[in-house]
């Protein structure tokens, strides 16, 4: 095993516990995004160019986009709903 | 049950999970091994049908069955999503304002590259059968190209340049596509999505017969599907208000 | 060491896991599931890795057709998940966003207290 690829997978599961143990969800789009470059870069050591392209779009942009737009949309309503309560 | 018990269960659960993955893991053929059999037939079909890319030779025709049901999947989970998303009675949309409070930069690069990115993209989902790409990723990458325009600050601009409802229709157009081709391939060749194309050179772009079709299908409903997706996670974010305001 | 690559595998499959079971927010729980998912990309890609100089799985005109090059397979069945996962989540995201309007809270220990 090159010292390539070793290195491309430690840095993937270090990614990945970040984003576990990332408590704040809001915290968690910006390092899941941050995990899934490491994905792509592990992908492209291991030759695999398609798998990377996939997870490239969805991995760093789709999701995280999901992710925080779903956040803020949550804020908004528990702002609106503490609004009605008063 | 508490969080106790339940961190006490995974405990449990977890352990028995960890020691038989590593017992599975040794029992692997070493990472990196020479022994692929799978590979050994892949890539000679691969060849036979002229397809230089092996990996969408695999997803458009070996596998292409297998590829139906995950695009079956994939437009399922987007009409739910999109059922789930939709403003209920309460809530009406409103226009936003351009509200402008993104850095000259930053909207330069979101515009610059827009381009760059779809031309990409298209560039993707038509090599597939040739170089690295297929309808999936490039699917994908139109989609996030789309959404540079968000990052160029102008939400109102993505609005204009997204017509959702097409992006409905393509992907829903793009789901029935491959079932379509696949029943003209059991109609000419007696197989469900038997190849009932031309093939011509290893290489060439025209060469892959069906793989190429069912790719581009599987873009357009890749596109259309993340796009309407992305679409109503905008709507609920940005424009959706109650009712009194 | 040659076993690496799949423990860390195998460790993101756990991680993401205990992300799930000790989450306080629905969104951080579906963060997590897509952490574990993660781990089965690896595994499979990991599976299919020849070492050696195997080149990925596309001919051209440089590189003639040949069996020195890594397994497709699995390629294939992980880059269609990762696009297919990516809808997924989204109808999970989905749901916690009505969860979140129906019952004003995303904790999942809450949301127990709430039923019945």
């Amino acid at each position: 095993m090159t010292a390539l690829v070793v290195v491309a997978l430690t840095v993937v599961a270090l990614a990945g516990t970040a984003v576990v143990l990332a408590d704040a969800p809001e915290r968690q789009a910006v390092s899941l995004s941050v995990f899934g470059t490491t994905l792509v870069i592990l992908f492209v050591v291991l030759q695999a160019p398609d798998v990377a392209l996939s997870e490239l779009g969805v991995g760093t942009a789709i999701v995280p986009l999901m992710v925080m737009l779903t956040i803020r949309t949550m804020r908004k309503d528990r702002a609106r709903d503490h609004e009605e309560d008063e | 049950m508490t969080r106790l018990t339940r961190l006490i269960l995974f405990a449990l659960g977890g352990t028995v999970m960890a020691v038989a993955f590593v017992l599975a893991a040794l029992d692997l053929p070493h990472f990196g091994t020479s022994y692929h059999p799978y590979r050994d037939l892949a890539v000679p079909a691969a060849v036979q049908h002229h397809t230089a890319n092996v990996v969408s030779a695999v997803n458009f025709d070996q596998r292409a069955i297998d590829t139906f049901g995950e695009e079956s999947i994939l437009i399922a989970s987007v009409v739910g999503a999109a059922a789930l998303l939709r403003p209920s009675k309460e809530e009406t949309e409103r226009l936003v304002p351009d509200l402008g409070r993104t850095l000259q930069s930053t909207r330069l690069i979101g515009y610059v590259l827009l381009p760059v990115t779809l031309v990409i993209g298209f560039d993707v989902v038509l090599h597939g059968g040739v170089t690295p790409g297929g309808g999936f990723q490039g699917g994908v990458v139109l989609a996030t190209g789309l959404h540079l325009l968000y990052v160029a600050g102008s939400y109102p601009a993505l609005d204009r340049l997204r017509p959702v409802t097409t992006f409905e229709i393509a992907d829903s157009v793009g789901a029935a596509g491959f079932a379509v081709i696949g029943l003209i391939g059991l109609a000419s060749t007696g197989a469900f999505l038997g190849d009932f194309l031309p093939q011509g050179a290893l290489g060439q772009i025209v060469s892959t017969g069906t793989v190429q079709v069912l790719s581009g299908v599987v873009g357009v409903e890749v596109v259309g599907g993340m796009v309407v997706l992305l679409s109503r996670f905008f709507e609920q974010e940005i424009t959706v208000q109650t009712g009194d305001d | 060491m040659a076993v690496y690559a799949y423990l860390v595998a195998g460790y993101l499959i756990l991680a993401g896991s205990y992300g799930i079971v000790r989450s306080r927010h629905l969104v951080h729980a579906i963060v997590c599931l897509s952490v574990a998912q993660a781990g089965t990309y690896v595994l499979l890609i990991a599976v299919g890795y020849q070492r050696g100089g195997a080149t990925a799985p596309v001919f051209g005109s440089t590189t003639k057709p040949n069996k020195h090059v890594v397994d497709p397979v699995v390629q294939a069945m992980t880059l269609t998940d990762i696009v297919v996962s990516a809808t997924v989540t989204a109808l999970l995201l989905a749901l916690a966003i009505q969860i979140n309007k129906r019952h004003g809270t995303v904790d999942p220990d809450d949301l127990a207290a709430l039923r019945g």
